[in-house]
């Protein structure tokens, strides 16, 4: 083991696990979290390995208080992360905006499992996709980031600390049950400091230092607290020095900034794979667990002699809308397999814009799309 | 006939916000008194305050976080205490100071205040009470004492209050008082020795809101409730806790009431450490 206590070889890991140690290798040295099923192994490992690393973990009294606590944390200079489900996800969306308002890198990690309310908790949903984007109140953008692999928590993990830091804002990893319980070989690379990025810093006097004044690129530098900058910081809206302004005009001014940020940057932040899309005359979009299970659809699709492809996405938010245009002008049809009655398919669907249909194959969560179910809907699409 | 004293700046401008004034709070408000006696508390005990950090909750009081020149987050409604937890664990240097209101820290935040002090967080905690929820307008809350007036307690409280200082105590802070807006030097004096003090202290702040609680209670001014806290506090140092809860009339127990050692949250932690070391070897 390297001296800065990260993993570096091969390994045999679950989701959660491989999760947490992506967290370590990203130089998140802050854990606060409550035990939840089935994200509580994330919690697990960061308890074992973070004294290890000289970092801190607690378990908070609930997951109000995590959320709270990572912000908390984030403004003492740490990278900071939770992790949780369906319920403690809910309770964690009033503090998420909490995050977003006062630009606080973080990362929170959601191992999803079916509900509504306490549901299947041991059991594999993908129901919490709009929760995310839109589960706290007001307007903003997030970021969030799919895995559907152990291997791909793993690198997502150090990824949503990456943007996290470059854009100030709380970013979502939103696995799910199965890839969180799934053992698999994992490799972990040797991370290099280059590879990681770090919130910029002020440069400026601590007396001119305005928290909220953001440059060209609508991400402002950030003081933490301890430094002399004596910086005062509010949910309320406020203008560049973070002092409260109760206008429609500073409210206009703030919330602009802070959706703009994300989506004037979203080539850098959307990432998606692509399989077969050259000739498609039929795609899949699908992301997480139900990705890989379509991706041996898309194989038999192809062997049945139809133009299927996959289109996967890995981030979900800011959602790949020009990629979906595009492709619309192209294919008969989108196939949309999710574990949930129908949440991607709308943004699907809205981006389609009727030049192409849009299917859904739903799964009301507890377990996985058999590849037949998705097969069967391709067949469908291009008919 | 007496010259008046004036002075050109107040000894404290320099922890204050200046450019922030004149404040939110009503005529005749307690909390700019507390805000007050806190920086002179700072003054007195000779903190550096870079290194003192401000978490506040949502409401009238909570509203100190924005005229304090310091570190200072104005966070969610009752959960200032898990931000400075937070804070104060990735920064241990930082000296964490939570000032909020009775309805944010003791009830939506009361998860959050008996947890704290349960670990022995190392901060201190001034609490100040004015019965009732003023921001929204004066409803009732979990301090409103049995009978009192509120707009939605219009036929008089009907509810048990809590006990505050004795809740805290049973959760395990280790510095316990209580003092009104009249009692200014014992309540920066008590700040200051909570602010110095390993662990976690709690000062509940009694402080008059004439607007609305006042009004509705027969004290229409400040200085009716200040003539009430003159007639009714009794000051009893190390008095027992469970002897200290407030009626609507009866008299107010202030002083402080418990000052203990026992290991903080970040004692425990390098234990922790050591026994991590240990079992990896």
């Amino acid at each position: 083991m390297p001296e800065d206590g990260a993993l570096c070889g091969t390994f045999f890991m679950n989701g959660d696990v491989a999760c947490a140690e992506g967290a370590i290798s990203a130089g998140c040295r802050f854990f606060a979290g409550y035990p939840i099923t089935p994200a509580t192994e994330v919690a697990e490992r960061m308890s074992e390995r973070l004294p290890h690393v000289g970092g801190i973990y607690i378990q908070m009294e609930d997951e109000i208080a995590s959320m709270n606590a990572i912000l908390g944390a984030s403004w003492a200079g740490l990278k900071a992360m939770t992790s949780t489900s369906g319920p403690g996800f809910s309770l964690m969306m009033e503090n998420l905006g909490l995050g977003v308002m006062l630009e606080t890198p973080c990362v929170l990690v959601n191992i999803q499992r079916a509900g509504p309310s306490t549901g299947l908790p041991t059991m594999a949903a993908q129901g919490d996709m709009m929760q995310a984007r839109w589960g706290s109140h007001g307007s903003y953008e997030i970021i969030a980031l799919v895995p559907s692999s152990p291997q791909e928590i793993f690198d997502l993990t150090i990824t949503a600390f990456n943007l996290s830091e470059r854009y100030r804002v709380p970013v979502l990893v939103m696995s799910d049950e199965s890839v969180g319980h799934m053992s698999e070989k994992v490799v972990i690379p040797r991370i290099s400091p280059k590879e990681l990025v770090s919130r910029r810093r002020p440069d400026g006097t601590q007396e001119q230092y305005l928290p909220y004044k953001a440059d060209g690129d609508l991400v402002p530098p950030m003081a933490i607290a301890g430094e002399g900058y004596r910086f005062h910081i509010t949910g309320l809206t406020h203008d560049e020095r973070g002092y409260p302004v109760m206008t429609a005009e500073a409210q206009d001014q703030l919330v602009r900034r802070l959706v703009d940020k994300i989506r004037l940057n979203k080539k850098d932040i959307i990432r998606y794979e692509e399989v077969g899309v050259e000739d498609a005359e039929v795609i899949v979009c699908a992301y997480g667990i139900s990705a890989r299970v379509a991706r041996l659809a898309v194989q038999e699709a192809r062997n049945a002699g139809i133009r299927a492809g996959m289109l996967r996405l890995i981030t979900v938010w800011p959602f790949a809308e020009d990629r979906i245009r595009e492709l619309a002008q192209q294919v008969k049809a989108f196939v949309v397999p999710e574990i949930n009655y129908g949440q991607i398919v709308l943004e699907v669907e809205r981006c389609a814009a009727g030049k192409a249909s849009t299917l859904l194959v739903p799964h009301m969560g507890g377990g996985v799309h058999h590849p037949q179910t998705i097969l069967k809907a391709i067949k469908e699409a291009v008919q | 006939m007496t010259t008046p004293l004036t002075v050109e700046e107040n000894t404290v401008d320099s922890l204050l916000r200046l450019d922030r004034m004149p404040h939110i709070w009503c005529q005749g408000c307690g909390i700019g008194p507390a805000v007050g006696c806190f920086t002179r508390a700072i003054e007195s005990s000779g903190l550096d305050p870079d290194k003192i950090a401000l978490v506040s909750g949502i409401g009238c009081a909570g509203r100190a976080a924005g005229y304090v020149k310091l570190d200072s987050f104005h966070t969610t409604h009752g959960r200032a205490l898990p931000f400075a937890t937070g804070l104060k664990l990735g920064n241990p240097e930082l000296n964490l100071v939570i000032f909020s209101g009775d309805g944010d820290l003791v009830a939506i935040g009361g998860n959050h205040l008996i947890h704290s002090a349960r670990r022995n967080m190392d901060m201190t905690v001034i609490c100040i009470n004015n019965f009732n929820y003023g921001m929204t307008g004066g409803q009732a809350g979990p301090t409103t004492p049995l009978g009192a007036r509120s707009t939605t307690t219009p036929y008089g409280n009907f509810e048990y209050s809590f006990n505050v200082p004795y809740l805290m105590a049973a959760s395990g802070a280790t510095y316990v008082a209580r003092w009104t807006v009249l009692h200014v030097r014992q309540l920066e004096w008590s700040i200051a020795e909570a602010m110095t003090k390993p662990g976690f202290s709690f000062i509940e702040v009694l402080a008059p809101c004439p607007a609305l609680y006042g009004r509705m209670n027969k004290e229409p001014k400040g200085l009716d409730t200040m003539h009430s806290y003159q007639e009714r506090s009794i000051v009893r140092d190390g008095a027992d806790p469970k002897d200290v809860a407030i009626d609507s009339d009866g008299p107010i127990v202030v002083g402080k009431f418990v000052d203990i050692e026992r290991p903080t949250f970040w004692d425990q932690w390098k234990l922790l450490l050591d026994r991590a070391r240990e079992k990896k070897k």
